[in-house]
């Protein structure tokens, strides 16, 4: 496991994406802008699965549901404050309390991976159904309609904190959530390799041990799966701002299905994994929407069997293990050109 | 009785459906006592270690540490009242170093520096600063045994429970892993379970005999392994005593 | 005294449509303690086989009742030896590949059949309960879940594949000592599994919009019900089929059935936190 070296690279990383993230609005076009905006907000949920699956060892099918209420407690706030800024804060206590809840019932019951990942998953398809029910002048938050499955329109997007006269810019957007994004990863990345991050690695590992040795794995557990409410609701408060409109569609089985490839894909156990697997993934799903032959269900179900059958651990696992079995045999000098399986 | 035992099981019984595992077992171990465990497969000596640190909770019975009632706790409170476990199959955390490992576990009571101190002191003790920085998913099985018995030394418990230390150990680890417990037992209790009976000569003052769940005899080592039953019942297993 | 009677209807129509949509995925998960995410999938399939063969001038009944069980089994049999068969022993795993197959079977048969809903008319007539027309449909859907759990029952009890099977379930391990080949056995429940679920599609064609992603409206019920139920197949399904049919009618009817199905999901919640190895955990332990 990289420390010191590995948080130093984080680091001058971080920092060289961030220079990037200020710097693309001399470079793109607007659209593209647009289109960076949704990959960012759309990673930092990434990171929100692969911090708790990867790390936590909480296998969660439904991390949209966090998304999707942060989504929409930050468009019911937003319209009834006119202020971006409490919105975003309920954007994250909302999702934070719903996992607390969620998690004590199904962590503290002690149930398996399998029930776990089941009982998330209908969590999510159960919101679906009540939220498309919203439709109708009797559902309402303050002066919010929640629009069943016609959803939110015309959300107030992020202001400056203190002056919601002052909207910001696309391009100001965009920094905010690609910035965001990098501070996210850097917070996890803290988080990670503070004492809290490696109890809950050793939990992964081994839940027995941890015990034994004093931890109570569940309550080490339910504050992970509270982690990662609050940042999947962050990254729908985002989301939200990015096309001011949020529909109950955020709830469905499809993105469900995608936060758990961009997972599988770039790997469990590390943050830049998940990153790169969900750039990946919209980015093919974006060329898959510009062409009418091959439906993008059918590819990333393809993908995703691909993947578990084939690469089980991922990209940026098998790449880092790859380099490492590089360099230790340069090391040893040794010669032998081994076939990959 | 004057002292308050470290440890008082009182009719400590758990049935699985029609099996009783453990049967109606009174056991009692002084403060810095050590006591050897022994008995045939099957006998129950890691289902009693289960129910000591709540790995299991008995259908019967009580179970005291200085006195205070913990059946029904969980293990990470009895833990924490200061029981460490080696169990039989190795407990560890495989993807993580061995370092790492006893950081973890002494980093329960301390502070991260001094539970780093404590990791490196240990490591010296049990000869693993060469293998510190090794993932112990990698290591042997022995290995493997020795970090597990590092990271109860860096609960600092009172009382160490150790299931077969000396399982798939070359002669000279044996050997070993016997001074150590005796190195141990200055400062803690320990009770061992094991089957290795030349282990057993060497380290025991006392051992209980376990057979079908229940206390056989309980006496001195020499007494004890001489003793016409417990021969019995470890020939029907064909066990040399 | 109508009403009460069309809400028995509901609540004996509730419970037969859960055992429905639930058996297929019971009998996987009670064999092989996973979930298979492609369950809806399967089910849609089951659908989509009846509403074809009814166009291509087959009776419905020999539709519902013979060709989609046949067809969605040998599916899943087919799925089972290409995909299933190389994940052994890793079950979430096993779970993502059959996520991965739900994805798969969704959008090949948008791609063949397009988005668009078609359906078959259902066989039988209506009849009245005073003011209240309900449909003839709805008690023979009642009469096939318990003639299916019988059917169940008789095999795991007086077949050899039965036999197999409560071995299997009892101790996997154990059963492959025995001289059981577990690929075989694994084969077999995927098969059986995927017919019965090609059965309840069938069965639920004449009454449901048929989708290509018709199977999502169906699983979260049938996962609720399952995990609830636990791990035996018959005894599990039929209890958590009996207690969530009954809690989702009675809510639905006091509120709206989207309501019903939210409180379905929290007393399921509440249960597993009580129970967290089900219903059949506590008190069918080891039974079918």
């Amino acid at each position: 496991m990289p420390k010191i070296h590995g948080m130093t690279i984080a680091l001058i990383g971080s920092a060289i994406a961030a220079v990037g993230v200020m710097i693309a609005p001399l470079f793109v076009d607007l659209f593209q802008i647009m289109q960076l905006t949704v990959f960012a907000a759309m990673a930092i949920l990434a990171l929100s699965l692969g911090f708790i699956w990867g790390y936590g060892g909480i296998l969660c099918f439904g991390q949209t549901s966090f998304f999707g209420l942060g989504a929409y407690a930050y468009a019911v706030a937003a319209i009834n404050f006119g202020d971006s800024t409490p919105a975003i804060v309920l954007a994250i206590i909302v999702p934070v309390i719903f996992a607390a809840l969620l998690g004590y019932f199904i962590i503290y019951g002690g149930v398996s991976d399998v029930y776990l990942g089941v009982i998330t998953l209908t969590v999510s398809l159960i919101l679906l159904n009540l939220v498309n029910s919203t439709a109708g002048d009797v559902y309402k938050i303050g002066t919010a309609r929640l629009g069943g499955f016609n959803g939110i329109p015309g959300v107030p997007t992020i202001n400056m904190p203190g002056d919601s006269s002052y909207i910001l810019s696309p391009e100001q957007a965009w920094i905010l959530t690609g910035l965001a994004l990098i501070a996210v990863y850097l917070g996890l990345r803290v988080l990670i390799a503070s004492t809290f991050g490696r109890v809950i690695i050793a939990i992964r590992e081994n839940e027995t041990r941890a015990a034994l040795l004093g931890y109570d794995p569940r309550i080490y557990k339910l504050l992970t799966f509270m982690i990662g409410g609050a940042v999947a609701g962050f990254a729908g408060a985002l989301y939200v701002n990015w096309g001011a409109f949020v529909s109950p569609t955020i709830f469905a089985l499809g993105l469900s299905a995608q936060i758990i490839i961009w997972v599988i894909i770039g790997g469990r156990g590390t943050l830049v994994g998940p990153i790169i697997g969900c750039l990946l993934v919209q980015w093919m799903v974006t060329e898959i929407g510009s062409q009418q032959t091959l439906d993008a269900s059918f590819i990333l179900g393809a993908v995703l069997i691909g993947f578990v059958l084939l690469v089980p651990k991922g990209i940026a696992p098998t790449v880092r293990d790859f380099v490492a079995a590089r360099l230790s045999r340069s090391n040893s000098d040794t010669v032998i050109e081994d076939v990959k399986q | 009785m004057s002292v308050t035992p470290l440890l008082e099981t009182k009719n400590l019984t758990i049935r699985f459906g029609g099996v009783t595992a453990v049967n109606n077992v009174n056991f009692t171990l002084r403060e810095q006592e050590l006591r050897c465990l022994i008995g045939p497969n099957g006998a129950g000596k890691s289902t009693f270690f289960k129910l000591l640190t709540g790995q299991l909770q008995p259908t019967e019975g009580h179970v005291h540490l200085r006195g205070k009632d913990i059946s029904g706790a969980f293990p990470h409170q009895i833990s924490r009242l200061g029981v460490g476990i080696k169990t039989q199959v190795p407990n560890v955390f495989d993807a993580m170093t061995v370092e790492e490992n006893l950081w973890i576990a002494a980093r329960q009571k301390h502070t991260p520096i001094f539970s780093s101190d404590l990791a490196e002191a240990i490591m010296t003790q049990l000869r693993l600063t060469g293998i510190a920085k090794r993932e112990v998913g990698q290591l042997s099985h022995g290995q493997r045994q020795w970090v597990e018995i590092g990271t109860v030394l860096a609960g600092e418990p009172d009382l160490i429970l150790l299931d077969e230390p000396a399982a798939g150990m070359t002669h000279d680890e044996v050997d070993r892993t016997a001074e150590l417990i005796l190195e141990i037992n200055k400062k803690r209790a320990l009770v061992v379970v094991e089957h290795d009976m030349q282990f057993i000569r060497k380290i025991a003052k006392t051992v209980t005999v376990l057979h079908q769940g229940a206390v056989l005899i309980e006496e001195d080592v020499h007494t004890a392994l001489q003793d016409k039953r417990v021969q019995d019942v470890y020939l029907g297993k064909g066990l040399a005593v | 005294m109508d009403i009460a009677i069309i809400v028995g209807l509901d609540i004996i129509s509730g419970i037969a449509s859960l055992l429905l949509i639930s058996a297929g995925l019971a009998v996987i998960f009670g064999m092989m303690k996973i979930i298979n995410l492609a369950h809806g999938e399967f089910l849609m399939l089951g659908a989509y086989t009846t509403v074809l063969s009814v166009s291509a001038g087959v009776n419905i009944w020999l539709a519902m009742l013979v060709i989609s069980p046949v067809v969605v089994g040998l599916f899943g049999v087919i799925v089972e030896r290409c995909l299933i068969q190389f994940l052994y022993g890793r079950l979430v795993d096993t779970m993502l590949a059959t996520w991965g197959l739900s994805l798969v079977i969704v959008g090949a048969t948008t791609m063949i059949f397009g988005n668009t809903i078609v359906g078959v008319a259902s066989p039988l007539g209506g009849f009245s309960v005073g003011q209240y027309q309900t449909s003839l449909y709805t008690p023979f859907l009642a009469v096939m879940a318990i003639l299916l759990m019988v059917l169940i029952w008789a095999v795991m009890r007086f077949t050899r594949a039965g036999l197999i099977a409560r071995a299997v379930m009892q101790n996997p391990e154990m059963a492959a000592t025995l001289g059981v080949n577990p690929a075989k056995v694994y084969m077999a429940t995927f098969g059986a599994g995927a017919a019965i679920s090609g059965l309840a599609g069938g069965l639920l064609a004449p009454v449901a919009g048929i989708v290509p992603t018709m199977g999502a409206a169906y699983i979260a019920k049938a996962f609720i019900t399952v995990v609830g139920g636990g791990t035996s197949i018959l005894w599990g399904l039929i209890s958590a089929s009996g207690l969530f049919g009954f809690i989702n009618q009675i809510a639905a009817f006091l509120t709206t059935p989207v309501f019903g199905e939210v409180i379905l999901f929290i007393s399921a919640v509440i249960l597993i936190r009580l129970l967290p190895l089900g219903i059949s955990g506590k008190f069918f332990k080891g039974r079918l």
